[in-house]
């Protein structure tokens, strides 16, 4: 390709086309309209895989915790952000399913880099990954979330994907 | 001999029209600012302000208030009576350059005639570009008294860019002048009955366009400012409501250009194809083509990148001054011909 002529003269006159075409390219842009997702308002949908604040599980039928208190889910976790103490089940203390349950389960959000090994550790499908991204809060302590938080309901915050979306 | 002017009213209609004409202008101002922020991301697939109040339409106020509450500052070495008055100067020479655009000839409101626009001086023209030109003292001052090397760098360009296209600016209007055989601006405007100027005069209108654009600072031409690299220019060590004088004139400097390519060029308050609509539509008329041209001035700040200094050089003397020039000298030829 030749070296565009420098110089005022030439310069100018490719400069004038240039400008068109880029006016043009612009009322483009302007005619297609704005693409901006309004967050707090508008979300983008998650897909089925996503991972976002763990959740933990009972069985439905009995609504005793799958989680045994094995602390595996502990071991696994690369920053260490899991806190389980295990307890005995008693007849008359009956928490989970199996011989003992998880007396304290804890994970710091602080912590947590999402990575899902815990997911992945738990041998009874105990705690999963859920779908709420939005976990930002005034206090780190207010990071730490209990049993109690874990195992309740969670507020479905994020849309979900839907099929071929 | 002092300028001859058209026709005045009494006193106080002159004061009514005075404060009436800056209202407006002062009322458009905020609106440009939001529809300038708000074209400029639609352009780029974004909304724009659209927080503060309905639309976002109340973001100048906003950004109007926290300005106002900022501290006033100025370097040490500052020459703080210039400091100051050089923003006073800008605004002052664009709110003066106001009074001589034409929104329609004299009207009959209850039985006064009164001229809609601030005076019919027959020198108009000149009148727009002396303030014009008064209002380099505003960014020199402003860039001097700062006492700061930056901004005193920024207000050479700003002065040698003016300078250098106001020079072009002036030129392309000679050909206008000497067609219609008149400076006054609502003399222009109707020597337009039948066909704009932009048609037999288009270079003329294209050279006084691009020089308007860098007559007021607006992309590709806004060296002076350049906010990412030179930050802001003359305008550096300018901060709260000082700053805001700045923009404010400089805002008023591109209603000014639009609304004087509007009169010149675009056939004022007349609108195409024969279409006679009563007087006082004539002032809509005149505000919804200054509009346009403002889209247009918006539309090409969110097109174009930054000029180097050598290109906006070379540009404005070897190209638009011979060029004006020589419109003026064709234009001359062709109306000692036809004559």
């Amino acid at each position: 390709m030749p070296r565009p002529k420098t110089g005022a003269a030439s310069g100018t006159y490719r400069t004038f086309g240039e400008t068109l075409r880029g006016l043009k390219t612009t009322m483009a842009r302007y005619v297609e309209g704005p693409k901006t997702i309004q967050y707090p308002e508008e979300k983008v949908p998650v897909y089925p895989r996503f991972r976002g604040r763990h959740k933990l599980h009972r069985f439905e039928d009995s609504e005793l915790e799958k989680c045994v208190g094995c602390s595996l889910c502990a071991a696994a976790c690369p920053a260490d952000c899991i806190r389980v103490v295990a307890a005995e089940n008693t007849p008359d203390n009956r928490v989970s399913a199996g011989e003992r349950y998880a007396a304290v389960y804890e994970i710091n959000m602080s912590r947590c880099i999402f990575c899902g090994y815990c997911e992945t550790a738990c041998p009874f499908d105990a705690i999963t990954m859920g779908h709420d991204f939005e976990l930002s809060d005034y206090n780190r302590s207010d990071l730490i979330f209990t049993k109690e938080m874990l195992l309740a309901e969670p507020v479905e915050r994020t849309p979900l994907r839907s099929e071929g979306e | 001999m002092l300028a001859v002017v058209g026709y005045y009213e009494d006193w106080w209609i002159q004061i009514l029209k005075a404060i009436v004409i800056f209202a407006v202008f002062l009322g458009i101002l905020p609106i440009v600012i939001v529809a300038e922020r708000k074209l400029l991301g639609r352009f780029q697939h974004r909304y724009g302000p659209n927080r503060v109040g309905p639309f976002g339409f109340l973001q100048p106020l906003a950004e109007i208030l926290k300005f106002a509450t900022k501290e006033p500052m100025q370097p040490k070495t500052a020459v703080g009576f210039l400091f100051a008055a050089a923003p006073v100067i800008s605004i002052v020479t664009a709110v003066a350059a106001i009074a001589v655009v034409p929104f329609s000839n004299t009207v009959d409101i209850f039985g006064t005639q009164v001229g809609l626009y601030g005076i019919d001086s027959s020198i108009g023209i000149l009148y727009a570009f002396a303030f014009g030109a008064i209002a380099f003292y505003g960014l020199m001052l402003g860039g001097w008294a700062s006492g700061s090397k930056y901004s005193f760098l920024g207000a050479m360009r700003a002065a040698a860019q003016l300078i250098s296209y106001e020079v072009a600016q002036g030129l392309a209007l000679v050909g206008v002048i000497m067609t219609a055989q008149t400076l006054s601006l609502t003399e222009i405007v109707t020597a337009q009955e039948g066909m704009w100027y932009i048609v037999p005069q288009f270079v003329g209108f294209l050279i006084f366009l691009i020089a308007g654009f860098a007559e007021t600072n607006r992309a590709p031409f806004d060296l002076p400012e350049a906010d990412a690299e030179l930050v802001q220019g003359y305008m550096t060590e300018y901060g709260g409501t000082r700053m805001v004088a700045f923009l404010f004139a400089e805002y008023l400097n591109l209603l000014i250009v639009s609304a004087l390519v509007v009169t010149i060029f675009l056939g004022g308050w007349m609108l195409p194809f024969g279409i006679d609509p009563p007087t006082w539509v004539d002032p809509i008329v005149v505000l919804g083509k200054i509009s346009l041209m403002m889209f247009f001035f918006i539309w090409v700040r969110a097109t174009t990148p930054r000029l180097r200094y050598d290109q906006l050089m070379s540009f404005g003397w070897k190209i638009l001054l011979p060029l004006a020039t020589l419109n003026a000298l064709v234009t001359a030829i062709i109306l000692v011909i036809t004559d």
